[in-house]
C-alpha cells in the first residue's frame, strides 16, 4: 500500500486491531441478530438478512461464521467442528479466524465452549441450555431440489403445503422400500415449518428434537437464518406404516469401542481393508481417556487417533 | 498406513508459505510493483473494480499482485475488504450525458452530433502477437492529440431516439426512495430494476458474456443495435444532509453501454424502440454490451414478452451471476464431505443388496 503511495488507518496495525471485534462492525452485528430474534420467535422459517461479503468463501461457513460473530462476547468459548471433528482443515481455518478477530478462548471439549460452530453434525455429547449450537448451512430451502423458484418456495412456506415433498419420500418408498434420503433429511419445526436441517447425517435429526440448546442456522451465501428455539419440536418427515429410522451400524469404533456415535469408514489400505471410527473426534478422545478400549486401539494408530487436543488449540 | 485428509493448523500455515514463494516466483527476476499493475495492466484493474463493487485503482492492483493474476479471487480480496468500510450516504446519479468522452461510438447511426470517437481501441487491432513488446522498450508509445478536443455537445444517442418518441421513456426513479443495496439487503423477487442492475454490474463477465450471446443466438432473441457505447470520466457527487446541495467528491471513469431493442407494440403501447442499459467502472466494454443485452432480456415480462429462454429467466440469471458466489460454492467441494458421503454408501450398499437378492430370486424361479 505505501508503494501505491496510499496511507490508510489500517496501514501498520495487526488484524487484530484493524478490524472491529470478530471483524463484524456493530451495526451489521445488531441488524443479523434482529434477524436472529425474529428466527427464534418463528421457529423453522428462514428469516432474510443482509449477508456480508466475508473473508471465507461462500459455502465455506460464512453464514455460521456471521452468526457466530454476532453473538460472541469477549468471555465466550468457541468450539468449531466440521464433519464431527475438530481438527478437519476448515474447522481449523475458522477457529483461527475467531482466535484472530475476536481473541477469544477457543477449546475442542464440547461441555466447555458456549458456543459451538458446526458443519454436518451435531455433537454425540450432549448439550445445555447455556450452550448455543451455530449450523453452516449450504441450501437453507428443503423444497429447492424439488422446485427451483423462490417465489414458489415463498408460497408453499406461506400455505404450509409440503404434499411436494410426501409425495418424492413416497416414491421413494414405492421404488425402493425406504426412504433413500441419508442426509439433510427434512424436518417439521413446531408443526408448522419444513425446514433442512443442513446436511447432518438423519442419526443426528432425532438431537434436534427438543434439543436443550438454542439451535441457529446461517446460509450466508443465500443469506437466509433461521432457528430452532430450546425444546422445540423438531420432527423427521415419515409414513405411519414408514416410521422414521436412523443408521445403525454392524460394527463399533475401531479405536473407543462406541457403538452408540456415528462412524466414519476409513480405508486402510486398497485390498478392501477398512475401519469404523467415531466422526466425533472429541467423543472418541474422552472415551478413550475414560478409558474405553475399541479393537484397534494400541496397533499402528492412524494419523488421525491422536488426541485432538494436541493440535486444536494452538493459534 | 491410511493417512486422512484432515489437517492441522501447521499444514495450514505451511500451504499459505508456499503460496507465498509461488507468487514471487524467481527472486532473480525484479517482483511486480502495484503501480505497474495499475499502469500497465488497467484492464484487468477495471475489471476488478468493477465486479469487487468498488473503485480504487490501488488496492484493485494490490488483489491482482496477492491474487497471482487470478481476477476472479482479486476481486474475492477486493469485495471482503470493502465489506468492512463505513457507509456515509449514496453519492448523486452520475450524469453520463456530461461525461469527458475518451471514447464514444454508436452502431445505430453513421454520423450523430459529436460524431464518431474511437478512443483507445482494440476493435481494429489485427490480433498479431507484437514480438517487439518481448523487450522493454527504450521510449514509451506517444500517441498524437487532435488539434482540437472532442465536442463538449455529445448527446447520448438514447436521448435523441427519445426526443422523437420512437424509444420508450427513461422514466426516472422517485428521487425519495432509498436505492437498493444488494451488499446490505438480499434480493427479492420479481426484482426491481436497481436491484438488477446492481447485479448485473457486479457479476461475472463470462457469465453475462455467454447469457448476452445466447440471446443473439435466438434464446430470447430481441433484436439489439449498440445504439451507443461511451466510456470516459464522469464527476460524482455527493449531498452532505448538513449542506443540502451537491457537491463534487471526485472522478471515476466508466463505460456505458444503452442497447436499442426493437418492439413491435401490443394493444396499449405503439411500436417503439425499448432500452437495455450496461454500465462498469473503467473501460469494461465487453461486460457493458453483454449486461445491456442482458438487462434487456430480463426485462421480457414486463414488456409483455413470454420469459422462456436462461437469459430471460430473473431467478436463474440473478441467482447464479456473482462469481463470489458461485466460485465458493462450486469449490467448496473441496471440503470433507465424510459424513454425507458415509451416509450415502451405506445406502447403496443396502440398495444393492436388496437389488442382487432380487436377481437370485428371479433366477431361481
Amino acid at each position: 500500500m505505501t508503494e501505491a503511495g496510499r496511507s490508510t488507518a489500517t496501514a501498520g496495525r495487526s488484524v487484530g486491531e484493524a478490524y472491529n471485534f470478530a471483524y463484524l462492525d456493530e451495526q451489521t452485528k445488531r441488524m443479523i441478530r434482529r434477524c436472529i430474534l425474529k428466527a427464534v420467535a418463528v421457529p423453522g422459517y428462514q428469516v432474510p438478512f443482509g449477508s456480508r461479503e466475508m473473508p471465507l468463501p461462500y459455502g465455506w461457513g460464512t453464514g455460521g461464521i456471521q452468526v457466530t460473530a454476532s453473538i460472541i462476547g469477549p468471555d465466550d468459548t468457541l468450539k468449531v467442528i466440521d464433519q464431527g471433528a475438530d481438527d478437519t482443515t476448515n474447522a481449523v481455518s475458522i477457529r483461527r479466524f475467531f482466535a484472530r478477530v475476536a481473541g477469544i478462548e477457543t477449546t475442542d471439549r464440547t461441555a466447555e465452549a458456549t458456543v459451538i460452530q458446526t458443519r454436518h453434525r451435531i455433537p454425540e455429547h450432549p448439550m445445555r441450555e447455556d450452550q448455543i449450537l451455530v449450523l453452516q448451512v449450504p441450501k437453507p430451502e428443503p423444497m429447492r431440489y424439488l422446485e427451483p423458484r423462490e417465489l414458489e418456495c415463498r408460497k408453499i412456506h406461506g400455505f404450509s403445503e409440503y404434499g411436494l415433498m410426501h409425495v418424492q419420500l413416497y416414491e421413494d418408498i414405492a421404488k425402493f422400500g425406504e426412504i433413500t434420503t441419508t442426509y439433510d433429511y427434512p424436518v417439521m419445526v413446531n408443526r408448522r415449518h419444513l425446514m433442512s436441517p443442513t446436511p447432518i447425517p438423519k442419526f443426528d435429526n432425532p438431537k434436534m428434537h427438543r434439543f436443550p440448546a438454542l439451535q441457529l442456522f446461517g446460509a450466508g451465501r443465500e443469506k437466509r437464518i433461521y432457528a430452532i428455539p430450546p425444546y422445540t419440536e423438531v420432527k423427521s418427515l415419515d409414513f405411519d406404516d414408514h416410521p422414521f429410522e436412523v443408521q445403525t451400524w454392524d460394527e463399533c469404533c475401531a479405536l473407543c469401542g462406541a457403538e452408540d456415535s456415528f462412524l466414519d469408514e476409513v480405508i486402510t489400505d486398497d485390498e478392501g481393508g477398512k475401519m469404523f471410527v467415531c466422526s466425533d473426534s472429541h467423543y472418541c478422545g474422552e472415551r478413550r481417556a475414560a478409558g474405553h478400549v475399541g479393537p484397534m486401539e494400541g496397533e499402528d494408530a492412524p494419523s488421525f487417533a491422536r488426541p485432538a487436543d494436541q493440535e486444536a488449540d494452538g493459534s | 498406513m491410511y493417512v486422512a485428509v484432515k489437517g492441522g493448523e501447521k499444514a495450514i500455515l505451511n500451504s499459505h508459505e508456499l503460496l507465498a514463494e509461488r507468487r514471487r516466483g524467481d527472486p532473480e527476476v525484479s517482483e511486480l510493483g502495484i503501480r505497474q499493475i495499475k499502469e500497465q495492466l488497467t484492464l484487468a484493474v477495471d475489471r476488478v473494480m468493477t465486479e469487487g463493487s468498488i473503485y480504487d485503482p490501488d488496492l484493485a492492483a494490490l488483489a491482482i499482485k496477492q491474487a497471482r493474476g487470478d481476477l476472479v479471487e482479486a476481486i474475492f480480496l477486493l469485495r471482503a475488504y470493502r465489506t468492512t468500510l463505513a457507509r456515509f450516504g449514496a453519492t448523486e446519479p452520475i450524469d453520463t450525458a456530461r461525461m469527458a468522452v475518451q471514447r464514444r461510438i454508436s452502431a445505430a447511426f453513421k454520423d450523430l452530433p459529436g460524431g464518431q470517437v474511437l478512443g483507445p481501441s482494440f476493435d481494429y487491432t489485427h490480433r498479431l502477437l507484437d514480438f517487439d513488446l518481448m523487450q522493454e522498450a527504450e521510449t514509451a508509445p506517444e500517441a498524437e492529440r487532435a488539434p482540437k478536443p472532442v465536442d463538449d455537445d455529445m448527446p447520448r444517442v438514447a436521448d435523441i431516439l427519445d426526443s422523437e418518441g420512437l424509444i420508450e421513456i427513461d422514466e426516472p426513479d422517485d428521487e425519495e426512495r432509498e436505492v437498493a443495496d444488494l451488499t446490505r439487503q438480499p434480493l427479492t423477487f420479481p426484482a426491481e430494476r436497481d436491484q438488477r442492475l446492481q447485479n448485473l454490474a457486479r457479476g461475472d463477465e463470462g457469465f453475462l458474456l455467454a447469457l448476452g450471446y445466447s440471446t443473439q443466438r435466438g434464446y430470447g432473441r430481441n433484436h439489439p443495435f449498440g445504439g451507443e457505447i461511451r466510456m470516459g470520466e464522469v464527476a460524482v457527487e455527493l449531498t452532505p444532509e448538513e449542506l443540502g446541495f451537491p457537491i463534487e467528491i471526485g472522478e471515476i471513469t466508466v463505460t456505458e453501454c444503452q442497447m436499442i431493442n426493437q418492439f413491435k407494440g401490443n394493444e396499449d403501447t405503439p411500436p417503439q424502440f425499448t432500452r437495455g442499459y450496461g454500465l462498469t467502472f473503467g473501460h469494461c466494454e465487453r461486460k457493458a454490451m453483454a449486461m445491456a443485452l442482458v438487462d434487456r432480456a430480463l426485462r421480457s415480462a414486463e414488456l409483455g414478452e413470454t420469459p422462456a429462454f436462461p437469459a430471460q429467466d430473473e431467478e436463474f440469471v440473478l441467482y447464479h451471476a456473482d462469481n463470489v458466489e458461485a466460485s465458493g460454492f462450486v469449490q467448496h467441494l473441496k471440503l470433507p464431505h465424510y459424513v454425507d458421503f458415509q451416509s450415502e454408501l451405506q445406502m447403496v450398499r443396502r440398495l444393492r443388496e436388496q437389488f442382487e437378492a432380487r436377481k437370485r430370486g428371479e433366477a431361481a424361479e
